[in-house]
């Protein structure tokens, strides 16, 4: 599916979402919308489910601290019709929350623990919310945070 | 630092662990330091006699924040910490980050510096298929493998040694095109290994592929079914292996992929066996990519004009290539700045370790060891 057809089934879907311009500019030119964290879940399981979208394959999942805000950025394709999208989503810096998709796509469980410890984003209703990466002892601080500090093991060029 | 983990008989009762709370659980700890998991992984396996339950990797041995010291970094500098993620398929490496960066820089690469990388990102794959071969065969008992395989990636360690400069990390695909250019030496050598490798390849079927005590642990074993492998987000061999079409350099060519003749390998049996045929058969796709090029190398520049400090536009970039384990994305985020603001690089063996939980489930204890053989795990490029 086009660029210009996804646009018009996900406003259908989502009236709310907005839609960003730009980005990677002769790259494979994808579709970057943004939602709220609230409308995220129910829309993740129309596009992985509605029959002329099928995104089934969530390849990458990550979060960006802006200092304000953080972004959580989820890259999604389908195997089916070749198309990709990104959905972006703000979330509160203070108290970060967003529905957990891991029961709709499995990779989101691994993706969404390190986005845990890395950035702090509480992921409701995730199975099992523990720590991946890091050593036990870590919980409350985010490495990934541009705030950061590490006496010891960081290095500032 | 190591995990806590409780004595066996406490284990067994404590739902954190992974315990069910049932008599006949027992818990045992697969590394960090164990010949099978190549490298420092750690799995907890909850074991009921003989038969697996649960396995829980966990991981940060090897972390070294990548992503972190790559803000700081500048995209010159930040190649040569990628080719520490997948140390085994670091000139792809090198080369998702030179294509990221090069879409937001929007150069055009000189056809010679093109054809340059496909070559080595084709041998990189050879000799890591290679690799896997040898550890895969020693995985499950047999010895003599392991030194076929080696003294043939030799000779490839030995061809990037010369036009690298370097036998692991080389550091040699960067912005614009390649480092320097092509060793007088290497089209020969190239052309001598090819021909080395057709004389042995059949050693590697004789010796392993077809022997039935081989067949008899890696045939019905760790099923993958294809709906799984798309939603546990596998990708490279691990996924083709169950069918799935996932090959980036055919579905989203780079460089100078569309132009090639080879084949997306497939195979649609979903166990441990398909997925070790996947990869034999990719080397023999590589072969034949090397042989259309390597007497087709056009002269020119091997890099294009860049400015010293590379400044990218603020937005965001990713490119996605093809390792020799998958899927490699690596995504950019910039404000405008000789620096990222936010680098993210999506690894496949971090997806397909995902999915060792699932297949392993309900098999028996001593086919872990294919199972995990197969989805061909490389711990840096996990933890990252």
């Amino acid at each position: 599916m086009l660029n210009e057809e996804l646009k018009t089934k996900i406003t259908e879907l989502l009236p709310a979402a907005t839609f960003e311009e730009g980005g990677d500019p002769i790259a494979i030119g994808w579709l970057t919308i943004q939602v709220e964290p609230g409308d995220w879940l129910s829309l993740a399981q129309k596009l992985r489910n509605d029959n002329s979208l099928l995104f089934d394959y969530l390849f990458c999942l990550t979060c960006i601290d802006w200092k304000t805000h953080l972004t959580m950025v989820y890259h999604l394709s389908s195997t089916r019709y070749r198309h990709n999208m990104v959905v972006k989503s703000k979330l509160d810096r203070n108290k970060p929350e967003i529905e957990s998709v891991s029961a709709i796509w499995r990779t989101a469980d691994f993706h969404e623990r390190e986005v845990y410890e890395m950035f702090g984003v509480n992921f409701l209703n995730h199975p099992d919310l523990r720590l991946l990466i890091l050593p036990d002892g870590w919980e409350g601080k985010n490495p990934l945070r541009k705030d950061f500090e590490d006496a010891v093991n960081m290095i500032k060029l | 630092m190591y995990r806590q983990t409780e004595i066996i008989n406490d284990a067994s009762q404590n739902p954190s662990l992974g315990g069910s709370g049932e008599t006949g659980d027992l818990i045992i700890n697969v590394g960090p330091q164990h010949p099978a998991t190549h490298g420092v992984l750690h799995l907890v396996i909850t074991l009921n006699g003989e038969t697996i339950k649960k396995v829980e990797p966990h991981l940060g041995f090897i972390h070294r924040s990548i992503e972190k010291m790559c803000e700081s970094l500048s995209y010159r500098q930040f190649i040569y910490v990628t080719s520490r993620m997948d140390y085994l398929s670091s000139h792809i490496n090198n080369h998702a980050c030179a294509l990221c960066v090069e879409k937001g820089l929007q150069v055009e690469i000189p056809p010679r510096a093109q054809v340059i990388r496909v070559l080595m990102d084709e041998l990189t794959r050879i000799a890591s298929h290679e690799l896997w071969w040898g550890a895969m065969a020693m995985d499950l008992g047999a010895f003599t493998p392991f030194f076929h395989a080696f003294r043939e990636r030799e000779s490839i360690n030995d061809i990037m040694e010369e036009t690298c400069g370097a036998r692991l990390t080389m550091n040699y695909i960067v912005p614009g095109g390649v480092m320097q250019d092509l060793h007088p030496n290497f089209q020969n050598k190239v052309k001598a290994f090819m021909q080395l490798y057709k004389r042995k390849i059949h050693e590697y079927d004789e010796l392993v592929t077809g022997n039935i005590i081989f067949q008899n642990r890696m045939k019905n074993i760790g099923y993958l079914s294809p709906e799984d492998a798309i939603s546990y987000g596998c990708s490279g061999p691990t996924a083709r292996g169950s069918g799935v079409s996932c090959d980036i350099r055919k579905i989203y060519p780079y460089e100078i992929y569309d132009k090639l003749e080879f084949d997306e390998v497939l195979e649609t049996a979903g166990d441990s066996f398909a997925r070790y045929m996947i990869r034999i058969r990719e080397m023999q796709q590589s072969i034949r990519i090397i042989e259309q090029l390597i007497d087709n190398i056009p002269e020119g520049d091997f890099q294009a004009k860049t400015k010293a400090v590379l400044k990218l536009p603020k937005g965001d970039f990713y490119s996605r290539v093809e390792t020799a384990r998958g899927e490699l994305g690596v995504y950019i985020v910039s404000e405008g700045g000789t620096t990222p603001y936010r680098i993210k690089f999506r690894s496949p063996g971090f997806s397909n370790l995902s999915v060792l939980d699932h297949i392993a489930r309900g098999s028996k204890l001593g086919d872990l060891v294919a199972m995990m053989g197969t989805l061909d795990l490389v711990i840096p490029d996990i933890d990252r």
